[in-house]
């Protein structure tokens, strides 16, 4: 089976050897399938860190070492290292979880996480915070409710995300199901996750089959992103997504999927060779073929993926780099079929439904506004224990959007009115009663905990909106449903580049501005202003808002118009993002 | 100039060899010191030595009238138990005094007297402080357990006499020196000088009891042989050596370089860091040493005790050597945080206070602990108001404020010209009121950088490194550690071979690892070896640094096996006997061999000087 692809310049991929590579593909193959030193680090006394090379190893256990950065140089000058601490990601594939496991995170969240919990882009939930000591209780704990933090981060397929879609029910859990089944199927193998956090001995094993029948000893070139969406609503941004799934349900019955390839978001600053890109439709597969299509799609990223420069090795830079009908002909010689003619589908937006939606099964689904995902008790509007509150009589389950909100689904129409009365009685009857503009935004995490950040981002944002609803109102335009990202780097968490107005962080205070990003997530951005402040970045949203009220035409939505009205040039590839 | 250069004096070669033996070692500051000494000691030399045809003898100088060596005290030996070295200034004094009367005292510190030595003794002198709530010295302590044990020889025919230092602030102050007093009447020796008792200020009475002392065993002396002239002993000429080298009662007045919490956010303490200056003091330390500080008092509690008191800042009053102000005693000479028992007595009778009269019973100890405890001097004054005082009488009740001894974090090996601490703020409520410690309270809230501190250095001969190529296991809780960082840096900076190993514990790990960053450049540069640490409030089981230590049995045994020297440093009451049970169990565990072999074991350790204690 010779492709392309085989003869294809292999010089930069994992038939190299490990000393022509980055070193962390040497540090992932000698790692004993993920267990490095861990262990050993984690009792480690002297330090709150874990040291060395391991931190990189812990990602691929869903975990990630940051440190406070507001008390960095305050701690450095106090003779402390840093307040060092964990990020764990849970890892719920399509962000659906029974009461009994809200119970359980936010038991885990008040004990070991800052007493909050953050929902994600990616449709679970983020503990921050965690001391070293603290993480094998956190583990064990989730364990008990059947949930763990396995490859949710780290160069592997991460947290297989799903549509939230209450209304067709059926269709959901259908393709729910496949979701969860795809993230069983993708999910590293090894062992060292039980024995480093359960301290279980390991298992017996046939030394002649590989611990990681896929991954082999050195895992993916870099993250590796599933998604299922469910037309016409784009709530996950399939188009961000390395591998994505379209349902195609004409009539409510599932046939299969279109499939696209090659979505993401990250980028650097004064690299124009990184650029996000979104996701090329390569055809139609029917329902049972979906596992051979990920196998297939992975075992291509895997052995054709750049693991010589960590800034060009996601699957888009492979795709631009070996051709799209290349690596589609990789995947079909792989998987041992050809994919079929993709079908017509239609989305209409990325964002979420607010408020109470019933579904066909009769079912009531409520989904509730959070700003950022961030789980809290705030002062007056107790968020964490109004959840809790629910969570102790709901008999539903949960659902975490890809847009940081929370659905309180599958509630039986008598229990709804008990479910109103806790929310309104924690002061949360009005919440989603906000702006277009603000019922559309997601920030990232960002300062102070996340390492890579340049700018406040999540502790900045709901501040910064509110300048801009004061620009709306003014307009006319504060019910207008408008996109808008921001991100403290411009490794695009939040999914920026996709929103119909975007800041990512340059500096502290400092922000690339992005317009004309495509209201359902089919289109790029493009950076209008660069590294400019609250002042600049208001009056340029200013500009194009008034503007946009004057001169739009019926329905034309708020990135569209930035395009027409000449503001920034349309993007239809991602390589031509930095044009 | 080298020694040997010198031309005037005849010295033999013996002494050639040993004088230049000292100067060698000498360090700046010690050679100025020793300058004055001598030429103090060759006062008392000429004397001794009429005879002496090598030592030109100066114009004028007569060796006639000294008295024969035959008709002195024999066998005189002057003992002493010192903790923060008054003891032993005034051992010296008392030495200088009586050689000056041609006798020759054996002057010995407690920590190195050879207890099989005591049967022979025939005159004894002892001058000993008190440590804490009633204790000996730290050194000292071996010393005690041997007089007060059932080894104890008979000691009829020895005469004694005792000087006893202690604190009143303490209810069982001056303990030390009656128990040794006590003890050695029934064992037999006679007393020959009434036993004196000093407070912290004891320079005037110590100076009455050295010279009765002197007039009591050089009977020469009070027939008028005149070398002492005058029955007064001025401690402060005396205790000083010839140069103007900074001293308790000369200090240097160092200027505030760097203050800052070492504490991280969220931590239920306030540790500081300080750095001084001692430049252009001559100041020379060593690790192990210790900084006396002179603290001024909170003004905000002199204007509340002068309002209390209902006196003016600016009343006269007069001090033993000048004239002030109440207010500026109340700020720079008195103690007048917590109360003691002195006060209690003073106040019942300005008062007529039926509840302090009553306080001041022989059986009322723990009453009076109590009621100290709960009452500074404010409240007592607050409390029992007197109408219409004389500012005179309110300062007769008070102590006089006393320098805080701090463990020196730094070595000069690697800042000559500056001096670290490591304070711990003491701050408290009581009464509803916000209190702080005196000097603690001083660095937190006044002392900015640029401010001075009037500070000396108070050597700290129990608590020395070992040589640069012997192991050493330091265990330090909270601030307890600061001479560890003096130890390392110099050991660093020495290129020192031993190995060394730290056991440090605090309340949490987070907030509280004071140096943690230092620490880990020493473990990655390998200066030190081995580092374990136990943080008491990071878990439900509570682990202590002595948790630690059982830990690591087997090797904390190898190394002491190996010669190690193992120090101790932080918290008297707790930590010093809680490490020392557990050395006492894991030496049993270990070595395989009973409770009494492993306490010989540590006994031994301590006569080699090799188990330090530097505990407060």
């Amino acid at each position: 089976m010779t492709t392309l692809l085989e003869k294809s310049d292999r010089s930069r991929d994992v038939s190299q050897p490990l000393e022509k590579l980055n070193p962390d593909e040497t540090l992932k193959a000698n790692s004993n399938q993920l267990r490095g030193t861990i262990a050993e680090g984690l009792v480690a006394e002297l330090t709150a860190a874990v040291p060395g090379d391991d931190i990189k190893l812990m990602k691929f256990h869903g975990i990630y070492q940051q440190d406070n950065r507001d008390i960095r140089d305050e701690r450095r000058r106090q003779r402390l290292e840093p307040a060092f601490d964990f990020m764990v990601r849970v890892r719920l594939p399509g962000g659906v979880l029974t009461s009994a496991q809200w119970l359980k995170l936010d038991e885990l969240g008040r004990a070991y996480g800052g007493e909050t919990l953050r929902l994600t882009t990616r449709q679970t939930f983020q503990f921050h915070g965690v001391l070293k000591r603290n993480l094998r209780p956190l583990m064990q704990g989730m364990r008990d409710v059947g949930l763990d933090s396995r490859a949710a981060c780290g160069d592997d397929s991460r947290g297989v995300m799903c549509s939230v879609h209450p209304q067709l029910s059926a269709l959901h859990a259908q393709v729910y199901a496949m979701a969860k089944a795809a993230s069983d199927h993708a999910i590293p193998k090894t062992g060292a996750y039980r024995e480093i956090w359960y301290e279980e001995e390991p298992e017996p094993r046939n030394q002649a089959t590989p611990e990681e029948p896929l991954y082999g000893r050195s895992y993916m070139p870099r993250k590796f992103k599933i998604g299922f969406v469910l037309p016409p609503f784009n709530d996950i941004d399939i188009y961000a997504q390395d591998l994505g799934f379209i349902a195609i349900a004409p009539r409510g019955k599932l046939e299969g999927f279109n499939v696209v390839i090659g979505g993401g978001m990250g980028r650097t600053d004064q690299a124009p060779e990184t650029y996000p890109r979104l996701a090329s439709l390569i055809g139609f597969v029917a329902v049972d073929k979906v596992t051979a299509v990920i196998d297939a799609t992975m075992m291509v990223q895997r052995d054709f993926g750049d693991r010589a420069d960590r800034m060009h090795a996601r699957f888009k830079y492979t795709i631009d780099d070996k051709g799209l009908d290349a690596i589609k002909a990789g995947i079909e010689a792989r998987q041992g079929f050809t994919f079929e003619e993709p079908r017509e589908a239609i989305f209409t937006s990325n964002g979420d439904q607010y408020g109470w939606q019933r579904g066909e099964d009769e079912l009531e689904h409520y989904t509730l506004f959070i700003e950022n995902g961030r789980v809290i008790n705030h002062e007056g509007r107790p968020l964490m224990d109004a959840l809790r509150a629910i969570a102790k009589i709901h008999h539903g389950t949960f659902r975490v959007t890809p847009n940081q909100n929370l659905i309180i689904a599958d509630v039986a129409p008598k229990a709804r009115p008990a479910i109103e009365k806790l929310l309104d009685a924690h002061g949360l009857g009005s919440s989603n009663a906000l702006s277009g503009l603000r019922l559309n935004s997601m920030a990232c995490v960002s300062m102070p905990t996340c390492g890579l950040a340049m700018a406040e981002s999540e502790r900045y944002l709901p501040n910064l909106l509110t300048k801009m609803e004061a620009i709306l109102s003014a307009q006319g335009l504060i019910d207008e449903p408008i996109t808008i990202r921001m991100t403290g780097c411009p490794n695009g968490c939040s999914r920026p580049y996709i929103a119909e107005v975007a800041l990512t962080g340059r500096a502290p205070g400092k922000y690339n501005l992005y317009f004309g990003g495509g209201f359902h997530g089919q289109r790029l951005n493009k950076m209008y202003l660069e590294n400019v402040g609250e002042d600049v970045i208001l009056d340029a949203f200013e500009k194009l808002a008034v503007h946009f009220a004057r001169e739009r035409q019926p329905d034309e939505r708020f990135g569209d118009f930035a395009i027409r009205a000449g503001y920034v040039a349309e993007v239809k590839e991602g390589r031509h993002f930095n044009d | 100039m080298s020694v040997f250069e010198f031309p005037a004096t005849a010295l033999t070669a013996e002494q050639w060899q040993q004088v230049n033996a000292l100067a060698q070692s000498l360090r700046p500051g010690q050679a100025l010191w020793l300058s004055g000494y001598f030429a103090g000691l060759d006062r008392g030399v000429r004397g001794v030595i009429a005879d002496a045809d090598y030592i030109p003898a100066p114009q004028g100088a007569t060796a006639a009238g000294t008295p024969d060596a035959g008709g002195a005290v024999q066998g005189l030996t002057i003992l002493y138990g010192s903790e923060t070295g008054n003891s032993a200034t005034l051992a010296r004094i008392l030495a200088d005094r009586v050689r000056e009367c041609g006798l020759q005292p054996v002057v010995s510190d407690m920590a190195d007297y050879k207890t099989r030595k005591l049967k022979d003794e025939q005159t004894l002198i002892v001058i000993t402080s008190t440590h804490g709530e009633g204790d000996a010295p730290q050194s000292a302590m071996a010393f005690f357990e041997f007089l007060a044990s059932r080894k104890a020889p008979k000691l009829a025919g020895m005469k004694y006499a005792v000087l006893a230092l202690g604190d009143s602030t303490y209810e069982r102050y001056c303990e030390a020196g009656k128990q040794i007093d006590k003890r050695l009447a029934e064992l037999g020796a006679t007393q020959i000088e009434a036993r004196v008792d000093c407070d912290v200020d004891y320079d005037e009475p110590a100076a009455a009891w050295i010279a009765a002392m002197v007039e009591k065993i050089t009977p020469a002396a009070s027939s008028g042989a005149s070398v002492v002239g005058s029955a007064r002993v001025s401690i402060e000429t005396s205790a000083a050596p010839a140069a103007a080298v900074f001293d308790k009662r000369r200090p240097f007045s160092a200027t505030v370089i760097d203050n800052f919490v070492l504490t991280g956010r969220g931590s239920s303490k306030e540790t500081r860091h300080i750095e001084l200056s001692l430049e252009e003091s001559g100041l020379t330390f060593e690790p192990g040493d210790a900084l006396g500080v002179i603290p001024h008092n909170d003004p905000a509690l002199v204007e509340a005790l002068l309002g209390a008191l209902s006196l003016n800042a600016d009343a006269p009053i007069t001090l033993k050597d000048r004239a002030t102000t109440l207010g500026a005693a109340l700020a720079t000479d008195f103690e007048i945080t917590l109360a003691t028992p002195r006060l209690i007595d003073h106040w019942a009778k300005l008062s007529g206070s039926a509840e302090l009269e009553r306080l001041k019973g022989e059986g009322e100890a723990e009453a009076r602990t109590a009621f100290l405890r709960g009452h500074h001097v404010v409240d007592v004054v607050r409390r029992f108001p007197v109408c219409g005082l004389d500012a005179q009488n309110v300062i007769a009740g008070l102590r006089p404020l006393q320098p805080r001894l701090y463990s020196i974090a730094s070595s000069q090996a690697v800042a000559a010209d500056e001096v670290h601490l490591t304070i711990s703020t003491v701050r408290y409520d009581l009464n509803g009121e916000p209190r702080s410690g005196v000097a603690s309270g001083y660095f937190a809230d006044r002392a900015e950088p640029d401010t001075t501190v009037p500070v000396y250095v108070q050597a700290n001969p129990h608590f020395r490194m070992a040589d640069d190529d012997t192991p050493i296991i330091m265990i330090g809780a909270g601030t307890g550690v600061a001479p560890y960082r003096a130890f390392l840096q110099e050991r660093e900076t020495r290129g020192a071979s031993g190995k060394s190993w730290l056991f440090f514990g605090e309340r949490n790990f987070r907030s509280d690892f004071l140096y943690q960053t230092e620490w880990q450049g020493f473990l990655k540069d390998g200066v030190l070896s081995r580092m374990n640490v136990a943080f008491s409030r990071d878990s439900a089981s509570k682990t202590y640094v002595q948790h630690k230590l059982r830990e690591q049995a087997r090797d904390v045994y190898a190394w002491l096996e190996e010669g190690a020297h193992i120090y101790v440093c932080g918290d008297a009451a707790n930590l010093a006997p809680d490490v020392h049970a557990t050395l006492s169990a894991l030496i049993q565990q270990e070595s395989g061999r009973g409770r009494a072999a492993a306490d010989e074991y540590l006994g031994t350790l301590q006569r080699e000087h090799r188990y330090q204690l530097d505990v407060y």
